[in-house]
């Protein structure tokens, strides 16, 4: 089954004068078409301005699409009638983790979801303590969210989204404010949540590492989808992977280059391990 | 300077008072400074000093740590002492100069000062207690009913609590903005009060940007996790009143009906002056 289905998706920024006239229209996204099934892990690659930040906030009902249709268990995301339940099926984290945290104590700020959609105070307690538990955050229940790093606020902000118990979570940039060690806690938290509680995740990044666990990757470019497949089939594509100014992941980089200067490599080497490891199989 | 003051501030503690809802402790506040300005009688004022130093007693806030707050306020103390000391008409007990020092002037003085610290005592004491976000929550629950003229009650508590909780956000961000701003050049500590005004002009422009893309960016936040003002809404943490609540109400209530009682009484035997 498909919880999300992006149908001919065409979304105009404009750009107005101070008359109110407008100047400009870009297209920010153009003519998408995607689907994600249920429990599938799946990123969106793409570099600045490619239109995927757009594309996310319509899946969460906070964009509405110029022309065509988002769909998030088969409900129209215009559909004002639908818009809490949308919000609620596919919860929405987003880059900055200082500005989407709410509350003065990280129990609180993991509890303003559930509060609002109405759930009764004991179910709220029992939520908080498992989701802060998934995400490894329940020894900071009590601290204030301003003495964490950037890592734990987004583990935080994953749980406080987990908490309203949707059936997919949009991640749009999430380590992109992260140091190295922040970046790969979250990463593996979002791993984790795909496997264990068999949440639909739809990671938008431009790290390529990130990319490499995913089920299914598209990659954007100027509002529109150019490539999609598994990680394999998208890194095989080394030109034309920068021909859209995204980098490939390193050990891929790697193999490609020495494939460039005759080494009989395979094309599909995504980590490390698979290098060291087509390398000894070299003589 | 800023931090000297202790109103305002939250002391962690884990005693009966912290514990208390916060309804209880405001309306104790509203009570005890009422019952400050009753009819002046030393036996009121007795009681209202022993009223306090139980409660700190029982709150767990070292003394000294409440004295600090006093000294942003000691010129203003002085002032009143000594204006009520040289100004108020009666037997002439010294004389300066112009100046008369009469003993219904200090008699006055002495009790204005005393029921000055008194009162800010009190008052720091409930936010010495009561986390930031308890007092909003029990403000937005003790005016709840003014919700039916119309007045949005959660929105303004909403607000106050996101204000507190940006600003050490805020501050670092102030921080980072005069360090920038210095490392291109900016001279923010040198010239007169003006110059140091102008000057605060391209750190304040950047913060204030800054601090509205915040905002923005918080309430998409806000709206993607379904928040949809306060209908419908219910809380992790709701305000109940437990036993211990409905005794301090009760203590509170006595506490008033003491004051009423000993004014009445002091005036009767000719104690108050």
């Amino acid at each position: 089954m498909n919880i999300i289905k992006v149908k001919d998706l065409i979304f105009l920024y404009r750009k107005k004068d101070e008359n109110g006239e407008v100047v400009q229209e870009i297209r920010a996204v153009d003519g998408v078409d995607l689907e994600v099934e249920k429990g599938d892990f799946v990123a969106i690659l793409g570099h600045n301005g490619s239109g995927k930040s757009s594309l996310a906030k319509h899946i969460n009902g906070i964009l509405f699409p110029t022309e065509g249709h988002v769909y998030v268990n088969e409900k129209d995301t215009k559909d004002p009638a639908e818009i809490w339940h949308i919000r609620q099926t596919a919860g929405m984290v987003f880059q900055n983790p200082d500005n989407q945290i709410i509350g003065s104590i990280v129990e609180e700020d993991v509890a303003f979801g559930p509060e609002n959609l109405g759930v009764p105070t004991e179910e709220i307690w029992e939520r908080v303590g498992r989701c802060l538990k998934a995400v490894n955050m329940e020894a900071f229940r009590e601290s204030s969210p301003n003495k964490l790093s950037g890592g734990q606020k987004q583990r935080v902000a994953i749980a406080g989204i987990m908490a309203m118990e949707p059936e997919c979570i949009v991640l749009d940039e999430p380590t992109a404010m992260l140091d190295p060690r922040g970046r790969q806690d979250v990463i593996s938290t979002v791993h984790e949540l795909n496997e264990k509680k068999g949440i639909t995740i739809l990671l938008i990044t431009h790290n390529m590492d990130e990319v490499i666990g995913a089920d299914k990757v598209f990659v954007m470019d100027k509002g529109k989808v150019v490539m999609n497949g598994t990680p394999r089939e998208i890194f095989e594509q080394v030109e034309k992977i920068k021909s859209y100014g995204l980098e490939i992941p390193h050990a891929t980089e790697l193999a490609y280059q020495l494939r460039c200067k005759g080494l009989p490599l395979p094309k599909d080497i995504l980590t490390r391990e698979e290098l060291v490891e087509a390398i000894c199989q070299l003589n | 300077m800023m931090r000297d003051i202790t109103i305002g501030q939250y002391y962690r503690a884990d005693s009966p008072i912290h514990r208390l809802d916060p309804r209880v402790k405001l309306a104790g506040t509203f009570f005890f400074m009422i019952s400050l300005f009753f009819q002046k009688s030393i036996l009121t004022y007795v009681l209202a000093v022993l009223a306090l130093v139980a409660v700190v007693k029982i709150s767990r806030v070292p003394f000294s740590f409440m004295v600090r707050g006093l000294k942003p306020i000691l010129y203003i103390l002085l002032f009143s002492v000594l204006i009520n000391m040289f100004f108020v008409p009666g037997v002439v007990i010294a004389k300066l100069w112009i100046f008369q020092i009469t003993r219904e002037g200090v008699i006055q003085a002495a009790f204005m000062g005393l029921r000055l610290i008194v009162l800010i005592l009190g008052a720091s004491l409930l936010t010495l207690t009561t986390t930031p976000n308890q007092l909003t929550d029990g403000l937005e629950k003790m005016f709840g009913c003014l919700k039916k003229i119309k007045i949005p009650v959660h929105e303004i508590a909403m607000m106050m609590s996101i204000a507190l909780r940006f600003i050490p956000i805020l501050t670092e961000e102030t921080d980072k903005i005069m360090k920038a701003q210095m490392a291109r050049g900016a001279d923010l500590d040198s010239g007169n009060l003006i110059q140091k005004i102008k000057s605060m002009v391209p750190i304040l422009v950047p913060l204030f940007v800054a601090a509205i893309r915040r905002a923005n960016d918080l309430a998409m936040a806000m709206e993607a996790k379904c928040y949809n003002g306060s209908d419908g809404r219910t809380k992790m943490k709701p305000l109940v009143y437990a036993k211990a609540d409905k005794t301090a109400y009760g203590i509170e209530l006595f506490y008033i009906a003491a004051m009423i009682g000993l004014a009445f009484v002091s005036r009767r035997i000719g104690l108050s002056f």
